[in-house]
């Protein structure tokens, strides 16, 4: 279900932790799953995570599927439902409210004609609005799939990102 | 932006240069020879633990507990497998210091572990790394490659018999795993939910074995305290609060970043590094330790030095040295909705006090903020805050309700006026 790419960075994550300790390395095991699936759907409901791939990563790392399918949920970078091509997380929270965020997030929105929480109908974008992220200092900030962040983000940055996106 | 007057962590480096993360430039900073002195010497491991606590590092990552103290709890002796692991999941609204101690100098924090893994024995160590910062994630491994490569990590430690080994974990968007205990279990691979204490770390934690656990600024701190001295660290600072401390200064300011100063600088200070105040606003209010720390009125805060006593004095706390600075613009009820908000959607539900009180915070401070709050409803607040705080596992639900009660406290007229006319008293401008 994986490819042979994938199952090598796990088996990576799994040489971290104790060899008794295999579970420690789900996180990254449905990081790397999530990644392939991204790169690799065609529609938003290929790019997320599903019951299938997590029991998957479950059994790959001898485990109960619940107990990925427990973590899955709880993190929140997790995508469980359908997302577009691009990801894009806006934080909102008040020190980047402060410095252009919540203007930000709006412009976003109005640029690409979606909502918070939406994904565009051709299945490119999704926008959400984001918790912390630890980089206040560089607001407004915005991640582009889990992985990607952008810093000073003034309408002119959003505006010459979202070009080379597309 | 990052601005730094005799700094500790950031001595030294052109946070512009390319490579000032990598090993070479480390080591031609004077790094890795604190380790190399420690094993060379055969310094003993209590001396080390001594020499932590003489410098006065108190936690940085917000509880500002003596550090030497905490690695003297460790069971030296225990026969067993012992953890030494970095809290870097730094997700508290306004902190974003340890970002910067990643992306700029990973090695002071990589030989600080290694440091703490010799004092108290250990043989393994992970640092829990927060999720949105994927590229810092992927630079620390690159860090430790480089370090395992160089010799400074693995087995016979420059040819020495002491062997240690240390890992990145990557978090993928969880609040509460900044919580010790619940970054443990987030460690094992389970979900984030904070553990009973005690037992404490230093007897159960990782795997249910002897471990102890520092923030990332803290670790970073030691190789200057063993290769300069406690006391040249203890005189950075001032009695009691040894060092320079990162400060992470978000907000209404011309330039926001984070700033490296000897604990007691005062605030005015601090704000002028910081450019002062953006388009020459008025200073109305500050939260100077993250968003759990009681904010506290612009004047007030120009009376503080910027330390562990005379924060806690003017009735605020240190904590992870986030200042947010908001001006005489912002709505103190909007500013406080957006917070309620952020514990709610963080409370991690495992205590009923904190998932449906964190809930019910943020709804009656929503309906205020919408005009539609009702008389009563910041007496509705306090009884909800006081069946919360202290009343749960974890520090989640205090950290929800100090900034509640203090946002009430110094600006109880915004949230009467916003209850009794259905409007609110400043014209609300987040920038």
């Amino acid at each position: 279900m994986l490819s042979a790419q994938s199952l090598a960075a796990i088996d990576r994550e799994v040489a971290k932790y104790p060899a008794d300790q295999k579970r420690s390395a789900v996180m990254g095991a449905l990081r790397i799953a999530l990644v392939e699936r991204r790169e690799a759907g065609k529609t938003p409901e290929e790019r997320c995570l599903n019951t299938e791939v997590i029991e998957f990563v479950a059994n790959y790392l001898q485990i109960p599927p619940v107990a990925a399918y427990e973590v899955a949920t709880f993190y929140n970078m997790y995508d469980m439902k359908p997302v577009g091509q691009y990801k894009i997380t806006v934080c909102t929270n008040l020190p980047c409210a402060l410095s252009g965020g919540v203007n930000a997030a709006e412009y976003i929105s109005k640029k690409l004609g979606i909502a918070i929480g939406e994904t565009s109908a051709d299945g490119k974008y999704t926008l959400l609005e984001g918790e912390c992220m630890g980089a206040c200092g560089d607001a407004p900030v915005l991640l582009v799939n889990n992985h990607k962040m952008c810093s000073f983000m003034t309408p002119e940055a959003i505006d010459k990102k979202l070009a080379e996106l597309n | 932006m990052a601005v730094f007057v005799n700094g500790v962590i950031f001595d030294g480096i052109d946070t512009s240069a390319q490579d000032c993360w990598k090993l070479e430039a480390y080591v031609a900073r004077g790094g890795y020879q604190a380790l190399r002195r420690i094993i060379e010497s055969k310094m003993a491991q209590e001396d080390v633990i001594a020499e932590v606590k003489n410098s006065g590092l108190r936690g940085r990552g917000g509880a500002g507990f003596p550090t030497g103290l905490k690695w003297s709890f460790m069971p030296r002796s225990f026969p067993g497998d012992k953890y030494v692991v970095c809290n870097t999941d730094e997700g508290e609204p306004g902190t974003f210091k340890d970002r910067d101690i990643l992306r700029f100098n990973p090695h002071a924090l990589i030989e600080g572990m290694i440091i703490a893994g010799y004092a108290m024995g250990t043989k393994a160590g992970y640092n829990y790394i927060h999720g949105e910062i994927f590229e810092e994630y992927e630079l620390f491994e690159a860090a430790l490659d480089e370090a395992r490569q160089a010799g400074f990590l693995g087995n016979n430690i420059l040819g020495s018999d002491f062997s240690f080994d240390l890992f990145a974990h990557h978090g993928y968007g969880a609040y509460i795993c900044g919580e010790e205990t619940a970054l443990l279990e987030s460690l094992e691979g389970k979900k984030g939910q904070p553990r009973f204490k005690p037992p404490f770390p230093a007897s159960f934690g990782l795997y249910g074995k002897p471990t102890t656990i520092n923030n990332t600024e803290s670790f970073a701190s030691v190789p200057f305290i063993i290769r300069d001295g406690a006391a040249k660290f203890l005189e950075a600072g001032k009695p009691n609060n040894g060092g320079t401390k990162l400060f992470s200064v978000s907000g209404h300011v011309n330039r926001p970043g984070n700033y490296e100063i000897p604990l007691g600088t005062p605030f005015s200070v601090l704000l002028e590094m910081a450019g002062g105040m953006r388009d020459g606003k008025k200073l109305k209010a500050v939260i100077p330790g993250g968003s759990s720390a009681p904010i506290l009125p612009g004047d007030v805060m120009m009376q503080c030095t910027m330390d562990y006593d005379s924060i806690a004095k003017a009735g605020s706390m240190l904590g992870s040295g986030a200042v947010i600075v908001m001006n005489e613009d912002v709505c103190m009820v909007k500013a406080l909705e957006r917070l309620a908000y952020f514990y709610h959607e963080e409370s991690c539900g495992q205590c009923t006090p904190c998932r449906e009180g964190t809930g019910w915070l943020y709804k009656v401070i929503h309906r205020i903020a919408q005009g539609e709050g009702r008389p009563g409803d910041l007496e509705l607040l306090d009884s909800v805050g006081n069946n919360m705080a202290g009343r749960t596992i974890c520090a989640l639900a205090d950290a929800a309700v100090f900034p509640v009660r203090s946002f009430t406290k110094h600006f109880r007229n915004e949230f009467e006026y916003l209850i009794e006319h259905k409007k609110p008293l400043v014209d609300h401008k987040w920038c």
